[in-house]
């Protein structure tokens, strides 16, 4: 019967920050003063917003000019359950405004109660977000034209130039390990080490794959290994790492080749001084307590020396065993 | 040009693979693929794969995928962050330089882990549009009210094509929306981003694809009958909306032409086109008529596997084409919001 | 039918820094426009682009190839994205000589590139797994381990990666474009820098980078007909292995030595090391100067540190300069890394290279490596064809 699938969230989010060259810094700047911007094309029309090359002739466009902040819906759509990062949280529409004084059109937010008050051709006009940082967003939206548009068209000579943006980006996402991971995580929390085996080769990998990564065959034979081995190589990490604030430096990540495996993995070395730390030492897993254990890698918390002889290494080109044909 | 055909396809779509990695469920469908042609990975004379990371939120997939081909000994490969057909394109040129005979070609995706609206909504103009994270429904609907307002199609059109497609899926054991209705049931539906309805809209879905490419003789020997590329081309359109026509694919129509649609009647047409308003737009950027079965396979409307859409859309193509049922075909791929991006690829029988 | 024969007549770099402070696309502009003006080409003259970058996360931008497609003069026509991991812009560039051998295009844009300031380099390259357990700090941390094998393996002096980090440091200085400038940089303060992943050491790995490098590609007629300097492509190979399997050779990687065969061979060239003048090989830390000096064949096994040690790969007097533009230990901009090395190794054969320039350098070799050492691209370059 298939167990069920292991998930968890993921959530990738940075907050990118983005230069902008003169003519997307002059349209930024000309939001935050309450300014619309657009740039004008060798044929005299104007792209708004503006684009830094002209999309038929590909030359270089740099003639800003103002255009108004009223403008023409030319096309809508109603956006019924906005996306958390979207203009607003409440119902809005999606449209294409023709401002006056531009000759293509952009897309922004118009803010009104439902679709039915939605039509093309629509007169709308800008609604200015109250802090304005130099940003998309300081344009909140567009509402239907009450006369009550700015009609600013002058950036003041001495404000500050826009010269970066913040654009975050937040998107989240539910992880699944795949089918040999997942067995490999289920073992983990029963403390045991799971491997699986290239039919045609014999190789036993850690952690799993599910696929043969030297035939490209689908591995059906799980392995379960012993949590002692050796160390392949390490690396000693004298510098803390953002990832791990836990980890004090210096401490030794190494991979370790399991008994029975035929490649290493990465694990941190402990219970020992960085400086003994050799290429070939034995080492057996240290364990979580029992009752911490979980579907997680990092029951492991790291490896530490056995006391055995080390294992004798002398092809240091190559990487892992080639004798590992298991019981083949 | 040298004569270069498809001599093998493999696919697999599911609404969602949530139980199986990326390389796990494309490895059989590689074996499958090699089977089919009696080819070992080192065989083939080069290897070229699609895919991006942002779909699964998983950085530097395509390196986890690559363990799938059995890549030991290594093996003469390339990888586009795009659909798999600009990887089959890659292979194309490759094989057009004459010193290979065969090519590998996989793409992939598996957008079920996270949504497809926020994600896509990254591909936009990072300044002015990225931020304000339209989704891709809406950015299409806003072209869809420009089509309709215009008279370039109708709702009852627009219906025909969704229902069209549900059809044709409903014998196609890779579609995912698999269950008949009627245009006049579909005009019922209440709107996802007006105009359009959930059956104008994609269904998304997780999987990929495997083609082999052949040259000449060597595509003989493969393949009892080589699905020939005739011609294929690829071409852009303006990413910025305001500044394009949204009511026509003007890079479908370029590629088109240059692909050499129009030089014979197209039997089968397999458009990648994720909205029903796509559809439109490239049944009429292809010249295409009444004389062509659009979709036999119900296409991206039944299923949309991002990144492998388009390759599967030429796979469609070709297996028909081997298996007799047609002669002449034609299939797409798109990328970009709204038809940005446009490859056209002609496959003929001998 | 032969293949046609392919040519550089065109490249641009920007000035690499931290902060590009231009657009994206401002930014592969000046790139291109640089690599147009050479190859006294317009928007018009070009059929096809061929983008190049690392991963999308980088920027927040995925597939930017479609937000660019205007800044590339690409309306109307084809553009591709090519991504290799860490080979990328070798990759991307082997491609866009491939549509002119194919002779599917007459003349080709191709551009490799990264904005890594738009983030940073340890979020975008180690992004979160649930389940997992991360303690390798990144690329440093996994090539640490690797490069103790290849000291242990050939008991090299403890100091030869920071001979070749000294020496890389110093050839940036010729280099308007390079990244970091360090005039008064000593050997000393080399060795004495701190240890981040021993062993290797903080001036012994690359700096985080923005920028972007173009060529221009031409076919036979294109390139005996472009008034000005020019770089025939002699060869192009691409190899990929898997990163993880017993027995592997992770020192010189079987995909190394095997797309070095093939792109020395159809270059005609035998003898390794007396035929090629100059080369540009991608060493993000400073020990993999004699790991690939070892795997490309320019060395016997184990023999690589003693041509660093020799001063044989070094611009002064070097016999194989290597990196003479400061290499990826000055620059990195790591979707353009790659494409750096082969713009480099054209504009030596070109003779273009200005403070950097190999006396007389007719033949050279482009190298780029991604991934966990599994990715490779290379080209050999020649001022005759």
């Amino acid at each position: 019967m298939a167990e069920e699938v292991l998930t968890a969230p993921l959530v990738l989010e940075y907050p990118f920050t983005r230069t902008t060259g003169p003519i997307i810094g002059s349209f930024l700047t000309g939001l935050r003063e309450g300014v619309i911007l657009g740039v004008k094309r060798s044929d005299g029309s104007v792209l708004c917003p503006p684009l830094e090359y002209d999309p038929d002739t590909s030359e270089e466009l740099s003639e800003l000019v103002p255009v108004q902040q009223t403008g023409t819906v030319i096309t809508w759509t109603w956006n019924g359950a906005p996306r958390p990062q979207q203009p607003f949280s409440r119902p809005f529409a999606w449209a294409m405004i023709l401002l006056d004084g531009a000759g293509t059109p952009m897309l922004h937010a118009v803010l009104v109660d439902g679709p039915e008050a939605m039509s093309t051709g629509m007169r709308v006009r800008v609604e200015w977000s109250s802090e304005r940082q130099g940003h998309i967003s300081d344009i909140a939206g567009f509402v239907p034209d009450d006369g009550a548009a700015s009609t600013a068209t002058e950036v003041p000579a001495e404000v500050e130039e826009v010269r970066s943006v913040r654009t975050p980006i937040r998107m989240e996402y539910t992880y699944t390990p795949g089918r040999s991971l997942s067995q490999y995580l289920r073992a983990m929390s029963e403390k045991r080490i799971l491997g699986d085996r290239c039919p045609t080769t014999g190789q036993v990998f850690v952690p799993p794959r599910g696929v043969s990564p030297m035939t490209g065959t689908i591995t059906d034979e799980m392995v379960e290994l012993p949590d002692t081995g050796y160390v392949e190589s390490f690396n000693v990490t004298r510098v803390p790492i953002k990832m791990r604030p836990d980890l004090t430096p210096p401490y030794v990540s190494a991979w370790i080749v399991l008994d029975g495996a035929s490649v290493g993995f990465m694990g941190l070395v402990m219970n020992i001084e960085p400086e003994a730390v050799r290429i070939g030492m034995r080492v057996r897993a240290v364990w979580k307590p029992d009752n911490e254990l979980e579907m997680s890698a990092q029951n492991i918390l790291g490896w530490e020396p056995t006391g055995e002889d080390d294992e004798v290494v002398t092809d240091y080109e190559r990487i892992g065993r080639v004798d590992q044909g298991g019981s083949q | 040009m040298r004569d270069i055909a498809v001599v093998a396809f493999t696919q697999r779509q599911e609404s969602a693979i949530p139980g199986e990695s990326e390389v796990e469920f494309m490895v059989p469908l590689m074996e499958q693929a090699k089977q089919q042609v009696g080819l070992t990975q080192q065989e083939m004379g080069f290897t070229c794969s699609g895919s991006s990371d942002f779909l699964a939120g998983q950085a530097f997939s395509f390196v986890m995928t690559i363990d799938g081909t059995g890549p030991v000994p290594p093996i003469s490969e390339s990888h586009v962050e795009q659909d798999g057909a600009w990887a089959l394109y890659e292979a194309w040129v490759k094989l057009q330089c004459g010193d290979i005979d065969t090519a590998f070609v996989y793409s992939y995706g598996k957008s079920s882990p996270g949504s497809l609206r926020d994600v896509l909504a990254t591909q936009l103009d990072p300044y002015y549009v990225a931020p304000l994270w339209p989704d891709w429904y809406g950015l299409e609907a806003l072209a869809a009210r420009l089509m309709l307002e215009q008279g370039v199609v109708s709702e009852q059109q627009l219906a025909e094509i969704a229902s069209r497609s549900r059809e044709h899926a409903a014998t196609n054991p890779h579609a995912v929306r698999r269950d008949r209705k009627s245009a006049a049931d579909i005009l019922l539906e209440e709107y996802v981003a007006e105009p359009l309805r959930p059956s104008d809209i994609p269904e998304s879905a997780d999987g990929g694809a495997v083609i082999v490419l052949a040259a000449g003789d060597r595509a003989r020997e493969l393949c009892d009958r080589p699905a020939w590329i005739r011609g294929i081309d690829h071409r852009s359109d303006a990413h910025t909306l305001g500044v394009r026509n949204l009511t026509s694919a003007t890079s479908a129509v370029i590629a088109a032409q240059r692909a050499g649609v129009g030089n014979d009647k197209v039997d089968i047409a397999e458009l990648h086109a994720p909205f029903s308003t796509s559809e439109a737009l490239l049944i009429s950027a292809l010249g295409l008529d009444d004389r062509t079965v659009i979709n036999p396979s119900g296409g991206a409307l039944a299923a949309n596997t991002m990144m492998a859409s388009g390759l599967i859309r030429i796979g469609e193509a070709a297996s028909r084409i081997s298996a007799g049922e047609a002669d002449r075909g034609v299939a797409t791929a798109t990328s970009g919001p709204c038809l940005q991006q446009n490859l056209v690829c002609v496959l003929e029988g001998e | 039918m032969a293949k046609e024969q392919a040519a550089v007549i065109g490249v641009g770099q920007t000035k690499y820094d931290t902060t590009y402070p231009g657009s994206m696309a401002g930014m592969l502009r000046e790139a291109a426009t640089k690599a147009l003006a050479m190859a006294d080409k317009t928007w018009a003259d070009i059929d096809a682009v061929v983008m190049g970058k690392a991963p999308d996360f980088f920027e927040g931008v995925m597939m930017p190839e479609i937000y660019l497609a205007e800044a590339l003069g690409c309306v109307g026509k084809p553009i591709m994205r090519v991504h290799t991991a860490g080979s990328v812009g070798g990759s991307t560039a082997c491609v866009a000589a491939s549509m002119i051998q194919s002779r599917v295009h007459r003349t080709v844009l191709t551009i490799g590139w990264e904005k890594q300031s738009e983030s940073n380099a340890m979020w975008a390259l180690s992004l979160p797994q649930p389940f997992a357990t991360s303690v390798n700090a990144g690329a440093g941390g996994y090539f640490s381990p690797i490069i103790r094998r290849y000291m242990m393996m050939t008991e090299a002096p403890e100091l030869i990666g920071c001979m070749v980090a000294f020496k890389d440091r110093q050839h940036a200085l010729r280099n308007p474009q390079a990244h970091l400038h360090q005039p008064d940089l000593t050997f000393e303060q080399v060795v004495e820098s701190p240890m981040l992943w021993d062993p290797i050491r903080y001036s012994e790995t690359c700096p985080s980078s923005d920028g972007a490098c173009a060529i221009v590609l031409t076919d036979e007629a294109g390139g005996e007909a472009h008034n000005g300097p020019v770089a025939w492509v002699k060869g192009t190979a691409m190899r990929s292995e898997s990163n993880s399997y017993g027995g592997r050779n992770m020192v010189s990687p079987a995909a190394s030595e095997e797309c070095a065969n093939d792109v020395f061979a159809q270059a005609g060239i035998t003898d390794r090391r007396r035929e090629i003048d100059a080369v540009e090989m991608y060493v993000p830390f400073s020990w993999y100067e004699p790991m690939w000096l070892e795997s490309l064949g320019f060395a016997d096994k184990g023999e690589g540190w003693k041509m660093v040690e020799q001063g044989a790969t070094s611009i002064d007097g070097g016999d194989l300069p290597v990196n003479c533009s400061g290499g990826v230990l000055s620059s990195n901009p790591i979707g353009a890394s790659g494409m750096i090395r082969f713009a480099e190794a054209a504009m030596q054969v070109m003779g273009i290279a200005g403070d950097h320039q190999v006396d007389g350098a007719r033949t050279a070799l482009g190298h780029a490596y991604g991934g966990g050492a599994q990715y490779y691209a290379m080209w050999i370059v020649g001022a005759e064809k």
